[in-house]
């Protein structure tokens, strides 16, 4: 684990609260509107920060990220600029763990050694490679915990005793855990089994268990937070940069309303244990 | 490992990949959502019990013959070898099968899997909508219900083949995410499979897509080469010299060639779809003018920019236009073991009506393309030489598309 993100985790351990890990689409609408996002995060009490990498054909996601990705695409996002954002992140927050989320053909055409090497550089923690299960450690997973750098793996609905064995070595950082089977933005999760489900997850590893997937309110974010290390919310966030939208450009509001969600919610997962 | 590079040797066989990880050399693999890998695994298990089990193989023997009208004709192409004055032509006639194309053959043997794995489901992508087809057909033949992706540009120019589906009892869902062809429509299908993991069977139509898929495809088409084998030997005493067959996804095209792999005195040619031209974008050669990368749950060669990010493909026929391609062509063309060529959207125009005419056999315009290569090779080789061509579809469905592109008002 890197050591901001274990300082990170330790830190909420201590304060007996979970992490409020946020999603958002890097890039969207444009460069210079998403940093700001991204700088207001953690004072808008986000935890961890995911920064999502924009791909033609997310198979995992809803249509709300989507439909982020083609704006990010289309206002000229790629991997170059992923890492000058979290530089530019970088230079005021030295603390607030940064995991990138994608799939993996940008990496393999920018070369996958090369992008570890220049996440570690920009100061990212880990990642997230949606479609690289752990029968393709090889790509890049190995070569990313030899740089001391987090490979975090989803666990599911699907994940069964037999099979979570596997998901959870060369696992680090945390444990994704998918609330329900289907794509970014669906059917709310079933807080009681969740927890079970968290439950089960933690009696095999010492890792935090972080909970996403329809987590979209302050109240459902509550429920999860009891249970869970830690909430992720994406889709609730990056809906709320289309709405705030003009003819697809950023807006006077976009950043404001987006980090406004973004406290409201981390309301939630604050006294998810008060 | 380095897995950008080429392999350095060259196999003993041919015939033996992929390997336990769905490996044919650096490609294939399992690239997908963790929520779908017990899925895959359970059906790598299913499978492998399945081609071991004689009541299966029976089974899909027996529907093969008595459903489908297996074998499928190889049939002697009297009138084109003379028009081309060199090989021997030969047709296999893989578009006289029930539901008009060679997509039925995988559909039994999957929808047999389906029901020995407690599924009670089906979905399936389809671009022509020759696979929709088969699908729905199954799916009515063994009482399931099915839902079909197809772009919303597929829809529309393939509505024939929408409205065979729609009575077949199939729901046809029309996709307008990307340009609206089979890329977007798989990507669909592939969300609708993470959702609903636990009683849904996705009926891949490819041999493409995360692995067992590209080798069990594979096997169901393989029929196709097994019996131009059995056919060939029968009537000419030998081996064809060349086989010819277009590839989009490369079911077909896998079917013809896999049992044929092996034997160096035959060389193989695979046909993909030039579009308008490789120099702009409108086209489908992702083996020509691709590169290797990862999409839809394998590494195979695909349409890309520089950055990654996919491109759509362009092609008069909608069952070539796909910017990807199964990965066991990848490694074939890695090998140097099938050479891959494209052909022009006017070429394969010109092949087919020349067949119309010449033959009396309407063909679909993905063979039309595979036609279009017969036409220059036969000409450069001797009256004594043989080319066997899959003549996978049938071509009512396109008689629309055909019309427009040669500007008549039907």
């Amino acid at each position: 684990m890197t050591q901001r993100m274990s300082d990170c985790f330790a830190r909420l351990k201590d304060e007996n609260r979970p992490a409020f890990v946020t999603y958002f689409m890097g890039g969207d609408p444009d460069f210079d509107t998403s940093v700001k996002i991204m700088k207001g995060l953690p004072g808008a009490g986000a935890d961890v920060i995911e920064l999502g990498m924009p791909f033609s054909d997310p198979m995992a996601d809803g249509p709300s990220i989507q439909a982020a990705g083609l704006r990010a695409l289309n206002g000229g996002q790629n991997l170059d600029t992923s890492f000058a954002m979290v530089r530019a992140f970088r230079e005021t927050d030295t603390s607030t763990p940064i995991v990138l989320m994608g799939y993996y053909n940008p990496i393999y055409q920018y070369g996958p050694e090369r992008f570890l090497d220049d996440a570690k550089a920009a100061g990212v923690d880990g990642m997230i490679i949606v479609d690289l299960p752990p029968e393709m450690d090889e790509e890049l997973c190995i070569p990313a915990l030899a740089r001391d750098l987090n490979f975090i793996r989803l666990a599911t609905p699907t994940t069964d005793e037999k099979r979570l064995p596997k998901v959870l070595s060369n696992t680090s950082g945390f444990v994704y855990y998918v609330s329900i089977n289907g794509i970014t933005g669906a059917a709310a999760p079933e807080p009681d089994e969740v927890a079970k489900s968290v439950a089960h997850i933690k009696a095999k590893t010492d890792l935090p268990i972080c909970v996403g997937f329809g987590v979209r309110s302050a109240e459902q974010a509550k429920m999860i937070g009891r249970a869970a290390d830690g909430v992720v919310v994406g889709s609730a966030i990056v809906s709320t940069v289309a709405k705030s939208l003009v003819d697809g450009k950023a807006s006077d509001s976009t950043v404001d309303d987006t980090l406004a969600l973004v406290a409201s919610i981390a309301q939630g997962v604050r006294s998810a244990r008060s | 490992m380095d897995t950008q590079s080429a392999p350095s040797t060259l196999p003993n066989s041919f015939r033996s990949g992929p390997d336990n990880e769905g490996m044919f050399g650096i490609f294939g693999g399992r690239f997908v959502a963790e929520t779908l890998m017990p899925n895959i695994l359970e059906l790598d298990d299913a499978y492998a019990a399945a081609k071991k089990d004689p009541e299966f193989l029976s089974e899909l023997d027996s529907l093969n013959k008595h459903y489908t009208g297996r074998p499928s004709p190889l049939y002697f192409a009297e009138r084109l070898t003379d028009h081309l004055g060199g090989a021997k032509v030969y047709f296999k006639r893989d578009e006289l099968n029930h539901t008009g194309s060679h997509k039925i053959n995988n559909c039994l043997g999957q929808i047999l899997l389906a029901r020995r794995m407690g599924k009670t489901r089906l979905i399936a992508e389809t671009g022509a909508g020759q696979h929709g087809v088969a699908s729905a057909t199954v799916a009515a033949r063994f009482g399931y219900p099915c839902v079909v992706y197809m772009g919303a540009k597929d829809v529309h120019r393939q509505s024939p083949n929408v409205f065979r589906m729609r009575l077949l009892g199939a729901e046809i869902n029309s996709v307008t995410a990307g340009a609206g062809t089979l890329k977007d429509a798989m990507n669909e299908a592939l969300r609708d499979w993470v959702t609903n993991v636990d009683d849904t069977y996705y009926l891949i139509g490819t041999a493409a897509g995360p692995h067992p898929y590209p080798e069990l495809v594979r096997d169901f088409q393989s029929v196709i080469g097994r019996e131009t084998r059995e056919q060939m030997l029968e009537r000419e005493g030998r081996l064809p010299d060349m086989l010819v067959a277009s590839v989009g996804g490369g079911s077909n095209a896998i079917g013809l060639f896999h049992p044929f792999l092996d034997d160096d005195t035959v060389s193989i040619v695979g046909v993909e779809a030039g579009g308008k031209g490789l120099d702009g974008d409108e086209h489908c050669a992702s083996l020509t003018a691709g590169r290797p990368g990862v999409l839809h749950g394998n590494r195979t060669y695909l349409l890309q920019d520089a950055e990654g990010q996919i491109e759509e493909g362009a092609s008069i026929s909608a069952g070539l236009d796909y910017p990807g391609i199964g990965p066991e062509h990848s490694w074939l063309k890695e090998t140097g073991r099938v050479e891959y060529v494209p052909i022009m959207d006017t070429e394969a125009l010109e092949a087919f009506q020349l067949l119309c005419r010449l033959e009396g056999i309407i063909p679909a315009l993905e063979p039309s393309h595979a036609l279009a290569e017969v036409m220059k090779r036969a000409p450069q080789m001797g009256k004594d030489q043989i080319i066997v061509m899959n003549l996978c579809g049938r071509g009512d469905k396109d008689v629309f598309t055909v019309g427009e592109a040669l500007g008549v008002e039907l």
